[in-house]
């Protein structure tokens, strides 16, 4: 009997070399058809990674700072005016059973400036403000230089810079004199900056007793910080504003500073959609690229084919063979974008000062997209391919 | 269908009986073909362009099939394979030799041979043991690693000789062998052709060149879609 005729089935090693073979007779083009695809996995990639670095740097951030601060500040008046906040508040909070630490501002009309020949007028954005002896250390705010204001140095004419403040006084350490207020105030510390509470990098800071005794300050503090433990922060911002102003609750404005950060960092992680569509707008067109560049390979090839069905190549082989340069190509170009958009995303966040960070997610969806164009781009051109007659082989040129 | 029970080794590699074939617009390429190719043979189909005989390579190489008329190509009917068998019978039956080469440019000699098996379902070691030994078959074992544009015309149809013998096939269909080749490069592929028929080798070259033709021991002249001559050369006159 004459032997059965079955196809020998062309192993994936065979394949993978055949599809590599037919890239390799066109480099130019492969590289050109590849770039479509690169620029577009690079930019969905790298708009994930820079979002997901930002979103984690907040994150870390926020862990630094602790979320169990609270701030009281005097709201408005029934009149409309602005209220004040008992002198006695700070103490009153302190004895709230789950506060661990209280600490308290004040402003003070007195302007600081470097010299006194600088006009009174020109205040570079700085407020002067009192500050109980606690308050650093409730903020969690440390010095880059010199020290934190004291029970001492907080009745003395010393003056404790915040970062932004120092900054644009031009003093980077501790030991000059600024002009506060008609006198000389010796700069006992400068600190870093504050993180929750910004408005401390933009205040010169007094002692209590010394900004009523050099500086005309009234006692009423204008915003309150206390931290209490984590579990409690709920119900110690309930009985805040009662405990702040017995009198006036409703005229106290309680916040928690953490919240912005957090809202923050909720929107750092919720990626721009604009951006992201557009690295699948440079997708797609990559992916048309690659349909294109198959459909003229398939064109330029008809002899190849015929060929190869001479050599015994069945229409699922030729059909195998350029579905498989397509996802070569298109897994070339993804490879390729995939470590273009890590490198842009490091490059950012280091430059921005932020953990980089490229979720393993981002990756695989990279590697999904990249196959499923391929697939799509490679269908048709490979089913074109396999509808040729074995007899284009022969075909005049 | 197959009532001799044998196998293709006893039996004609190409039987063809009333073989007709029309294109679509009504052309009638072939009016009705009878040939036999029987094992060993050197067979030449001659003929003039617009004879039929790139139509009867279609069908000898089971490339197309016949509007009519039987096929038996190595024992097979062709009517009742379907195109992946078709593929099959081709991949382990048929060489082809191509006017134009059709070599793939950046290849080496050696894989552009072992790619000669790559249907047939060897691996890659083993179809390049086989290449190496094809291309000393055909006098070409120093060039293994040379890329087509590194060859002459001829040496380069020595190549696709020796891929299309790789797998050793019980026809070799040449088809203008010399057609893109010198006088003398295309007598040395005639030379090899004949060498390899000596050898076993069943082979059959379709050209429109008389002088080709008339090198080989039976030649069969196709006209206007007929087998108008089938002529056998006395014993011992090549």
């Amino acid at each position: 009997m004459k032997t059965a005729l079955a196809p020998a089935r062309l192993g994936a090693d065979d394949v993978l070399r055949v599809g590599l073979g037919g890239l390799r007779a066109r480099p130019a083009r492969v590289v050109l058809s590849a770039l479509g695809i690169a620029i577009g996995i690079a930019t969905m990639v790298a708009v994930i990674g820079i979002s997901s670095s930002s979103k984690e740097d907040l994150l870390r951030r926020l862990d630094r700072l602790g979320t169990n601060l609270l701030t009281a500040k005097p709201g408005d008046t029934l009149f409309g005016d602005k209220a004040e906040l008992p002198e006695s508040a700070p103490g009153m909070v302190g004895r709230i059973g789950p506060v661990t630490a209280v600490g308290a501002t004040g402003s003070v009309t007195a302007t600081v400036r470097r010299t006194d020949r600088i006009p009174d007028e020109v205040t570079q954005g700085i407020a002067v403000q009192a500050a109980t002896p606690d308050l650093l250390g409730t903020l969690g705010v440390g010095t880059a230089s010199g020290s934190r204001l004291n029970a001492g140095t907080g009745r003395y004419p010393g003056v404790v810079l915040g970062s932004e403040a120092a900054r644009r006084l031009g003093l980077d350490r501790a030991g000059g004199q600024v002009w506060i207020g008609g006198r000389w105030f010796v700069v006992v510390g400068v600190l870093r900056p504050a993180g929750l509470a910004p408005e401390i990098d933009r205040s010169a800071l007094v002692g209590w007793d010394a900004a009523r005794r050099y500086l005309g300050f009234d006692g009423h503090p204008t915003t309150i910080y206390e931290r209490s433990t984590d579990a409690s922060v709920g119900d110690v911002r309930d009985v805040l504003a009662r405990t702040v102003s017995p009198e006036h609750p409703e005229e106290v404005e309680v916040s928690r500073p953490s919240d912005a950060l957090e809202a923050k960092a909720a929107a750092a992680g919720a990626f721009t959609g604009l951006l992201l569509g557009l690295g699948a707008v440079a997708l797609l067109v990559g992916g048309v690229g690659v349909a294109n560049t198959m459909v003229v390979s398939v064109l330029e090839r008809r002899r190849e084919i015929g060929l190869r069905r001479s050599l015994g190549a069945t229409r699922g082989q030729v059909r195998v063979q350029f579905l498989a340069e397509s996802l070569l190509l298109s897994a070339f170009g993804g490879a390729a974008g995939v470590v273009l958009g890590a490198a842009v995303t490091t490059g950012f966040a280091l430059w921005k000062d932020w953990p980089p960070v490229v979720p393993v997610w981002a990756l695989g969806g990279a590697l999904a997209a990249t196959l499923a164009i391929g697939t799509a781009a490679g269908l048709y051109p490979a089913m074109r391919a396999a509808r040729l007659p074995p007899t284009a082989a022969l075909a005049a040129p | 269908m197959n009532t001799l029970g044998a196998d293709a080794q006893g039996e004609n590699i190409v039987e063809l009986s009333g073989v007709t074939k029309e294109y679509a617009g009504g052309v009638q390429a072939l009016r009705g073909v009878d040939l036999v190719i029987a094992p060993g043979e050197l067979v030449a189909i001659a003929g003039p362009s617009g004879s039929g005989k790139s139509t009867l390579l279609h069908m000898i190489g089971t490339l197309d099939r016949p509007s009519g008329g039987g096929v038996r190509v190595a024992g097979h009917a062709v009517a009742d394979l379907s195109d992946r068998e078709l593929s099959a019978l081709r991949a382990r039956h048929i060489g082809f030799v191509f006017q134009q080469f059709h070599l793939a440019a950046g290849v080496s000699a050696l894989d552009n041979v072992a790619d000669g098996l790559l249907y047939g379902g060897a691996g890659l070691t083993e179809r390049r043991e086989r290449a190496r030994a094809a291309l000393e078959r055909v006098g070409l074992g120093e060039r293994t690693t040379h890329r087509p544009h590194q060859l002459s015309g001829g040496e380069q149809q020595r190549v696709a000789v020796a891929r299309a013998i790789v797998g050793e096939p019980d026809l070799l269909l040449a088809d203008e062998p010399t057609g893109n080749l010198d006088t003398a490069a295309g007598a040395g592929v005639l030379a090899l052709l004949d060498e390899l028929n000596r050898a076993g080798t069943t082979v059959a070259i379709i050209t429109h060149d008389l002088e080709v033709a008339s090198r080989a021991p039976r030649r069969v002249r196709v006209r206007d879609g007929l087998v108008v001559a089938d002529e056998r050369a006395e014993v011992g006159s090549r």
